[in-house]
C-alpha cells in the first residue's frame, strides 16, 4: 500500500489506473466481477442460450450499465463526503420529461433542452446542498424531501409520455464511434473524470476529509459547507446526464423513467457494493463501476439463463448484504488491533 | 407529583413545582410536542372542510386509515432511536397483505395459525436485520435495503407476479370494523383500539423500562452505553424485532381495507420515517417519542385528507410530505442550535 502511494508520477496514466484499482479497498470487487463473469459465461454456455461472450452481448451489458453507472458516479461523490442523495431517481425522471417536452421532436431545440435540464440539475443539487449545510437537515431527510417535492410537481404536471425526442438526439442512445457506443463513451468519460477529481484535485481530497470528519476538516481550514454543496451539485448533474441518456433511448420522456429504474436505491447499492463506506470518507469511483458492472452481468446472466425475473431482486438483495458483510470482515481483520 | 396537589405545596415554591410537573410531562412526550398542536390545527381544518361539518364519525374513519402508518411509526421509532434505519417494513407489510390472502384463501379457520405464522415471520426478519447490523457490522441502511429487495422479490416469486386467494372476513374485521352501539360515536373502530393498545405498549416499553432507556443510551452514544454495561447488539436487535412485529400488525390492519396487490406496502418505510421525524425523532439516534411519532403519523394522514378536500391532485401529496419533513427537521435543528 505504501509502495503505491510513495512512487506515483512516473508510470503512465493507464498503469496508474491499474495500480489504483489494485490498491483500492474495492480490489476484491473486481475479483468478484471477474469470477461472476466467468461463471455466467460457463453457465449461459451450458444451460442457457450460449450467447454470453459475444460482442453484441458484452456491448449490451455495457449499455445497460451506462444509466446506473453515471448516476452512481455522482452518488459516490456525495457518499464519500458523508452525505447521500435519495432525490436522483426523480431528477432522472424530471430530466427525461423536460428534455423531451422542450424538444417536441425539433432537432434545433436540442441544445436548449440540454441546457435547461443541466440548469435544473445544478439548481436541485444546490438546493439539496443548502438544505443540508445551512438548515442542518440530515441528508437522508433533505434529499428524500426534495425527491418527494420533485415527484409531486412532476406527477401533477405530466401523467404520460410528454413531447418527442428528435432522431438526432437518439444518436446518443443508439449510435457510436465504430463498435463503441457513444453511451459507453459517456460512462467512461464520467467515471474517468470522477476518478481524476477524487484522486488528484484539492476538491477531491477535501471530500475525503469532510466525509471522514466534518468537524475536524472544518477546524483544519476546509470550507466543509462548500465541499458538500459542490458534491451535491455534481451528483445532481450526474443524475441529469443519466436522464439525458435514458431519454435518448426512448422516443419520448415519461415521468416513471427514473422511479422504474429505482436509481436512488440502486445507485446507493452500487456504490456500497463497490466498497465505498456509507459513513463517508472512504472509497472510490472505480469500485462503484465494478459494482454497477456486477449488477449488469447478473441481469444479463439471468436473461441468458431465462431465470424468473422476480428472482433477480432476491439475489440482488442477498449479494448486496453479503458483499458489504465481506468488506466489513476484511476491514476488521486488516488493521492491527 | 406534589405540584398537582396545591395543599402539599403551600409556599412560594408552588408555581415552580407546578412548572416542573408540566416540564416532566413535556419531557415524557419527547420535548417536541409542537406536533400535537399542529395535529389539532390540521384536524380542525379537516373538520371545517368536511361538507358535513366536523363529525366524530369522520375522524374515526380517518383514524382507521391512519392506523397502519401509526403502528409502523411506533415500531420504526425504536430502530431510529437506537441509531439505525429499517427500510424493510414496507415490504413486510406487502408480504402480510399478500401472505394472509394466499395462505388463508378465505378459510376462516386458518386465520389464527396464519396470523401466528406472520408474527413469527416479522420476528425472524427483525432478528436477521438486527444480527446482520450488529454482528456482521453491515450498515442497517444496506441490510434493510437488501431485505426489502429480498422480501418484495420473494413475494413476486411466490405469487408469480399475480397474488391470488382472498383475505378472510374475520381477518379483515380488525382493520375495517369496530365495536357497535357505542354511545355518541356509534361505532368504535377496532383500529382505534389497536393504536391505543400498541401505542401504550410501545410507550411503556420505550419510555418506562430499562430496555427502553438502553435503546436511548445506545442510540445516543453506543460506546458510552457499552462501557456502561449495555449489550449494544442485543438492544439494537431487539429494536429491529419490535419494528418487524409492528410491521406485521400494520400489515394486518391494512389488509382489512386495502386491496390485494404486490405493492400494497410500497413507500410505507419512508412515510413511517417521515412520521417519526415529524414527531421530533432524530436520525442518528438518541431522541424520539412514541406519542409524538404516532401524532406525526396521524398528522401526515390528516394533511393528505386535507389536500383531498382542497381538490388538489393526489400527486401534490408527496410534494407536501417532502416540504413538511424538511421544514420540521430544519425547525428542530434551528431550535437545538439557538438553545
Amino acid at each position: 500500500m505504501s509502495a503505491a502511494t510513495t512512487s506515483p508520477g512516473r508510470a503512465g496514466l493507464p498503469a496508474r489506473m491499474v495500480r489504483g484499482i489494485a490498491a483500492a479497498p474495492a480490489a476484491p470487487v473486481y475479483l468478484v466481477l471477474v469470477i461472476l463473469f466467468l461463471i455466467s459465461w460457463v453457465a449461459v454456455g451450458i444451460v442457457g442460450s450460449g450467447q454470453f461472450l459475444t460482442v453484441q452481448n458484452v456491448t449490451s451489458i455495457l449499455v445497460r450499465s451506462v444509466a446506473l453507472g453515471v448516476v452512481a458516479a455522482g452518488q459516490t461523490i456525495v457518499i464519500i463526503a458523508g452525505s447521500l442523495d435519495l432525490s436522483v431517481a426523480y431528477l432522472v425522471s424530471v430530466t427525461a420529461v423536460m428534455a423531451s417536452f422542450i424538444m417536441q421532436g425539433e432537432a434545433d431545440r436540442m441544445v436548449l433542452a440540454t441546457g435547461v435540464v443541466l440548469f435544473i440539475g445544478v439548481v436541485v443539487g444546490l438546493v439539496n446542498g443548502l438544505i443540508i449545510t445551512k438548515l442542518r437537515v440530515n441528508a437522508f431527510i433533505a434529499t428524500l424531501g426534495v425527491g418527494l417535492i420533485l415527484r409531486g410537481i412532476l406527477n401533477a404536471s405530466f401523467n404520460n409520455f410528454a413531447g418527442r425526442v428528435p432522431p438526432e438526439y437518439q444518436a446518443l442512445g443508439y449510435d457510436g464511434l465504430g463498435p463503441i457506443p457513444y453511451s459507453v463513451v459517456l460512462l467512461v468519460v464520467v467515471v474517468a473524470a470522477t476518478w481524476y477529481l477524487l484522486r488528484y484535485t484539492r476538491f477531491g481530497h477535501h471530500l475525503y476529509a469532510v466525509g471522514g470528519s466534518q468537524e475536524v476538516s472544518r477546524l483544519s481550514g476546509v470550507r466543509s459547507d462548500r465541499v458538500v454543496i459542490t458534491a451535491h451539485i455534481l451528483c445532481s448533474v450526474a443524475a441529469v446526464l443519466t436522464g439525458i441518456f435514458l431519454v435518448s433511448r426512448l422516443r419520448a420522456g415519461a415521468p416513471w423513467v427514473g422511479t422504474d429504474g429505482a436509481y436512488d436505491l440502486e445507485s446507493i447499492a452500487a456504490v456500497v457494493l463497490g466498497g465505498t463506506a456509507l459513513a463517508g470518507g472512504k472509497g472510490g469511483v472505480l469500485g462503484t463501476l465494478a459494482g454497477v458492472l456486477i449488477l449488469a452481468v447478473l441481469d444479463n446472466a439471468f436473461n441468458g439463463l431465462q431465470i424468473n425475473a422476480f428472482a433477480k431482486d432476491v439475489i440482488r438483495g442477498v449479494i448486496l448484504i453479503a458483499a458489504v458483510a465481506l468488506y466489513v470482515a476484511r476491514a476488521r481483520r486488516a488493521p492491527a488491533r | 407529583m406534589s405540584g398537582l396537589t396545591p395543599a402539599a405545596a403551600p409556599q412560594v415554591g408552588q408555581p415552580v413545582t407546578a412548572t416542573s410537573g408540566g416540564a416532566r410531562l413535556w419531557r415524557s412526550l419527547g420535548g417536541s410536542a409542537s406536533i400535537l398542536v399542529i395535529l389539532v390545527v390540521v384536524l380542525a381544518i379537516v373538520g371545517l372542510l368536511n361538507p358535513r361539518g366536523p363529525e366524530p364519525v369522520y375522524y374515526l374513519s380517518l383514524l382507521k386509515r391512519a392506523a397502519p402508518l401509526a403502528i409502523l411509526a411506533a415500531g420504526q421509532l425504536f430502530v431510529l432511536v437506537a441509531g439505525e434505519f429499517d427500510l424493510s417494513v414496507g415490504s413486510i407489510v406487502t408480504a402480510v397483505v399478500v401472505g394472509s390472502a394466499v395462505l388463508t384463501n378465505g378459510d376462516e379457520s386458518r386465520t389464527l395459525p396464519v396470523v401466528g405464522l406472520l408474527l413469527a415471520f416479522g420476528i425472524v426478519v427483525g432478528l436477521v436485520n438486527g444480527l446482520l447490523t450488529t454482528k456482521a457490522g453491515v450498515p442497517s441502511f444496506i441490510v434493510t435495503l437488501g431485505m426489502l429487495l429480498i422480501i418484495s422479490g420473494g413475494v413476486l416469486l411466490w405469487t408469480a407476479g399475480a397474488p391470488r386467494g382472498s383475505i378472510t372476513n374475520n381477518l379483515r374485521l380488525l382493520g375495517r370494523d369496530g365495536l357497535k352501539n357505542v354511545p355518541v360515536i356509534d361505532q368504535l373502530p377496532y383500529a382505534a383500539i389497536v393504536i391505543l393498545v400498541v401505542g401504550l405498549a410501545a410507550f411503556v416499553l420505550l419510555h418506562r423500562t430499562n430496555f427502553g432507556h438502553r435503546v436511548f443510551a445506545v442510540g445516543g452514544n453506543a460506546r458510552a452505553a457499552a462501557l456502561a454495561g449495555a449489550n449494544v447488539a442485543v438492544v439494537k436487535t431487539a429494536a429491529f424485532v419490535v419494528s418487524g412485529v409492528s410491521a406485521i400488525i400494520a400489515g394486518i390492519l391494512l389488509a382489512g381495507f386495502g386491496g390485494l396487490s404486490n405493492n400494497a406496502g410500497e413507500g410505507y418505510e419512508f412515510q413511517a420515517i417521515s412520521a417519526c421525524v415529524l414527531g421530533g425523532a432524530v436520525l442518528g439516534g438518541g431522541r424520539g417519542s412514541v406519542v409524538t411519532s404516532i401524532a406525526g403519523a396521524l398528522t401526515l394522514v390528516a394533511i393528505f385528507t386535507m389536500l383531498n378536500f382542497l381538490h388538489l391532485p393526489v400527486e401534490v401529496r408527496s410534494a407536501v410530505q417532502g416540504g413538511i419533513i424538511i421544514a420540521a427537521v430544519a425547525y428542530a435543528s434551528y431550535r437545538q442550535r439557538t438553545g
